[in-house]
């Protein structure tokens, strides 16, 4: 028998509360029980153009276990700085527990959660079967895709869309047998004047000095 | 044995190391922008090399003690430390503990602690107490040694991926390699785990870019532009949790950690005293309260004292202070404060509503919003029965057990024994397990600062090195460490950096022949079968103590214990007591892991029906 037992009522003689916590660790109300289910959020982080700061944010992501569906990054009109991508499939709490966790690196300058409505685009590029080039030309008008490469065995083509449209073209592309392809997964920008995840003043709309930066750059 | 006497640096050839050179033009500078140190005052001792500038980035920073073991690639640094008599190095045994004593070092004195360790197994040994200091939000700046950059990548002798490794455990990390502004990395990893929520930083050093000349001294510790941690909630927020709190039957503070990182006791005291709210503490905040005052509720969790855990349970406002709501605190989530509406104050962001949905999240410094929420507060809440409660479970439910003196040792009473006799200010360090659990739930906390201990992390091992650190933070205070038998054998050897350094500490084994924790489970959920928890032979830790040049002592019966106690107090230098303890001894009141707070079990046969 093991010693130091103490005394006191036993559990059930005990003042019991009545609530109950989901696994989320909200109170539930039985009126308005809500369950949070996955949502598909479009994160956009600045970051500092650095070595090392993929491998930071991709691996947050992964101990944390948010469920990642993609994730892009490349440079922006400032050297110093790169915009991540990130779209994740998490429950309310768990997408802004992924902003919030994002935010806090030292790295990540600023971070927006991109309304429905943003402008998102996917590259892909796919490598088919050149024995019907035609067709597949056809597909590839349909789809305002490009011809990148063709050859007697191969073609490649590029497109670019949503994810919808990107499934369908892949869909229509197996009756020449894909060889290979590879998407980006997506980049996005807030529509219109909207902000993306900006150096100051992260929640304004961007000023007209940097408006003007931003075109005169992108040509 | 012999006592030691401190090893003094040898300063018999500083005259063939001249530490007056200024830098003026002597070496060619790579540097070709403007604001070169050569415009202005230049310090004494000046900066030559990358090594020196590192020094010089922690000498800005005020930094007093460092405490590490050396090695190939971090030896310019070492090298660079001989002639700056402002740092005091602590040679460690092994870089664990070197990271320990660092950590502790930052909890007491509220700056960060330094490590250093060479790369390869000096950087992964250091490891384990950065991510201890990452779980505890411990202030501590680690230091490494990394291969030349020309050889990283290619697998060269005692390399490995630092930044990589620790990169999940740090709140900051850095590959410093550019020797003009390495001093300035040192600045930014140390203000960094300083400020905001303080936590463990560190610095990648090349051989190669501290071997670099260089004339570059660097800046003041400052954190980057981006780094803004927030001080004051939102006022609406603020008056809306002021409001509910006031009207709150059944109110209760939970005070974490974060109000000792924050140094909001005095606050704290102001909210509960004002407001008569009953305060628990969790276990990384104890002492944030203190535990003699009428309004005291105890500790809160798995080992946390019945009353604080029935508190938690049913309050129906709980006003929680730099807590991150750790599993170890909160049982089954389903189960924890279902009732309450949570006020949740942290600096960090990121833990609200991470584990417990916060109702009202005040984000922001402790101590600011908590002098925010006693403005914004429009009265006191009507909490008399509520007080009566609380103080009804005080009494039902106390921590006591029994020791017959024909028994072996009790280690509640060895724990209250050295209470009573010790200073309200010594500082109780431990590792971890079942003494660890007896250490916090029988001494009386009144003091911020005085508990050291491995909480999020749970490592064993942490009770000697932490003892070290513990008191050059403090070496006007007593330090006591409680550990294990487990415990004590993962470090031990640091006893041999206590008795170099002639630290007046007294380290206690409560010796039960046996990983107890483990074998409490083992008896509670897997049948009784002790696989790997009991040694069938264990050395003598006194005389391991001997050894490493401390004082060794045995207690082994109620008869003289006393006189013990007080003969390790009263060494001069190290002391270990070796305390046989009962080993049917365990530890209770438990919730199981995953359970229901209220539920906790008062003994054996409560924790099989649960």
């Amino acid at each position: 028998m093991s010693r130091g037992e103490l005394p006191g009522p036993a559990p059930e003689d005990r003042m019991q509360p009545e609530g109950r916590r989901n696994s989320q660790g909200i109170r539930i109300d039985p009126e308005t029980e809500a369950e949070h289910p996955p949502e598909r959020a479009v994160l956009s982080a600045l970051v500092t153009h650095e070595p090392g700061v993929l491998a930071e944010i991709s691996g947050l992501f992964s101990r944390r276990q948010f469920n990642i569906e993609s994730l892009t990054v490349g440079p922006t009109v400032d050297d110093s700085l790169a915009r991540m991508t990130i779209v994740i499939e998490e429950p309310r709490p768990g997408v802004d527990q992924a902003k919030k966790q994002l935010e806090k690196r030292i790295p990540v300058i600023s971070v927006r959660e991109l309304d429905t409505d943003a402008v998102q685009r996917e590259l892909v590029i796919v490598k088919v079967n050149g024995d019907h080039p035609d067709q597949v030309n056809a597909i590839t008008d349909m789809y305002n895709g490009q011809t990148l490469d063709a050859g007697p065995r191969t073609v490649t083509v590029e497109l670019t869309g949503n994810q919808q449209k990107i499934d369908d073209a892949i869909d229509a592309y197996r009756q020449f047998g894909i060889r290979e392809l590879v998407r980006t997964g997506y980049a996005a920008l807030a529509r219109g004047e909207a902000p993306t995840a900006q150096v100051s003043q992260p929640n304004q709309a961007p000023t007209d000095a940097q408006v003007a930066t931003e075109e005169i750059s992108d040509d | 044995m012999s006592k030691r006497t401190p090893v003094k640096r040898t300063e018999q050839d500083d005259e063939e190391h001249p530490s007056e050179h200024t830098g003026d033009g002597e070496h060619p500078s790579d540097r070709g922008d403007s604001g070169s140190p050569t415009d202005e005052q230049p310090s004494d001792p000046g900066v030559e090399t990358g090594a020196e500038s590192v020094v010089a980035g922690l000498e800005n920073a005020g930094v007093e003690y460092m405490f590490g073991v050396t090695g190939g690639a971090i030896m310019p640094v070492y090298d660079a430390l001989y002639e700056h008599e402002q740092i005091t190095h602590i040679t460690m045994a092994h870089e664990q503990g070197a990271a320990h004593a660092a950590d502790a070092y930052g909890i007491v004195s509220g700056r960060p602690g330094v490590c250093m360790a060479t790369s390869g197994p000096g950087a992964t040994n250091l490891v384990t107490g950065i991510a201890d200091a990452n779980m505890d939000s411990d202030p501590l700046v680690a230091l490494t040694g990394q291969v030349p950059r020309d050889f990283v990548g290619n697998d060269a002798f005692q390399e490995t991926d630092t930044i990589g490794v620790t990169k999940p455990v740090t709140k900051y990390n850095i590959f410093s390699d550019d020797e003009t502004t390495v001093g300035d990395d040192i600045g930014t990893a140390w203000a960094l785990a300083n400020e905001g929520r303080q936590g463990p930083t560190l610095v990648d050093l090349p051989k190669d870019v501290t071997q670099a000349e260089t004339d570059s001294q660097p800046a003041e510790p400052s954190t980057p532009d981006s780094y803004d941690p927030p001080t004051a909630a939102e006022d609406v927020m603020v008056a809306a949790a002021a409001e509910t709190l006031a009207a709150a039957e059944r109110p209760l503070v939970l005070a974490g950690g974060g109000v000792i990182k924050g140094e909001a006791t005095e606050e704290l005291k102001t909210v509960a005293r004002e407001h008569e709210i009953p305060v628990v503490t969790t276990m990384p905040g104890t002492g944030a309260f203190p535990q003699t005052d009428p309004l005291s509720q105890g500790i809160a969790g798995m080992h946390g004292t019945g009353y604080a855990n029935l508190a938690i349970s049913n309050c129906d406002v709980m006003l929680a202070v730099g807590t991150r709501f750790d599993d170890r605190l909160t049982g089954d989530i389903a189960t924890f404060a279902p009732d309450a509406e949570i006020i949740h104050i942290d600096i960090d962001p990121a833990e609200i509503s991470k584990n417990v949905e916060a109702d009202y999240p005040l984000v922001g410094d402790a101590g600011v919003v908590m002098k925010q929420l006693l403005r914004a507060m429009p009265g006191t809440p009507p909490a008399e029965t509520w007080r009566e409660q609380c103080q009804a479970w005080q009494e039902e439910y106390p921590l006591d057990y029994e020791a017959p003196e024909d028994e072996p040792l009790k280690p509640e009473y060895i724990v209250e024994s050295f209470d009573e006799v010790t200073p309200d200010d010594t500082i109780v360090a431990a590792g971890v397990g079942q003494h660890q659990m007896w250490a916090w739930q029988y001494w009386t906390f009144t003091e911020p600062r005085t508990w050291v201990t491995s909480h999020g992390l749970g490592t064993m091992g942490y009770a000697v090195p932490a003892a070290v650190g513990a008191k050059l933070a403090a070496p006007d205070r007593e330090v006591v460490a409680f550990d294990g038998d487990g415990s004590f054998l993962m470090t031990a050897q640091e006893l041999t950096v206590a008795a170099r350094e002639d630290l007046d500490i007294t380290i206690v084994v409560l010796n039960n022949e046996a990983v107890g924790m483990v074998r409490q489970w083992q008896d509670g959920f897997y049948g009784g079968r002790h696989m790997a928890s009991e040694y069938s032979w264990a050395p003598q830790f006194d005389k391991v103590a001997e050894a490493f040049g401390a004082k060794g002592l045995r207690a082994e019966t109620y008869e003289g214990l006393d006189a013990t106690i007080q003969e390790a107090r009263g060494y001069d230098g190290p002391a270990v007591i070796d305390a046989v303890i009962d080993p049917t001894e365990n530890v209770y009141p438990m919730v199981p892991s995953g359970g229901d707070n209220a539920r906790f079990a008062l003994n054996a046969d409560q924790l099989e029906g649960l």
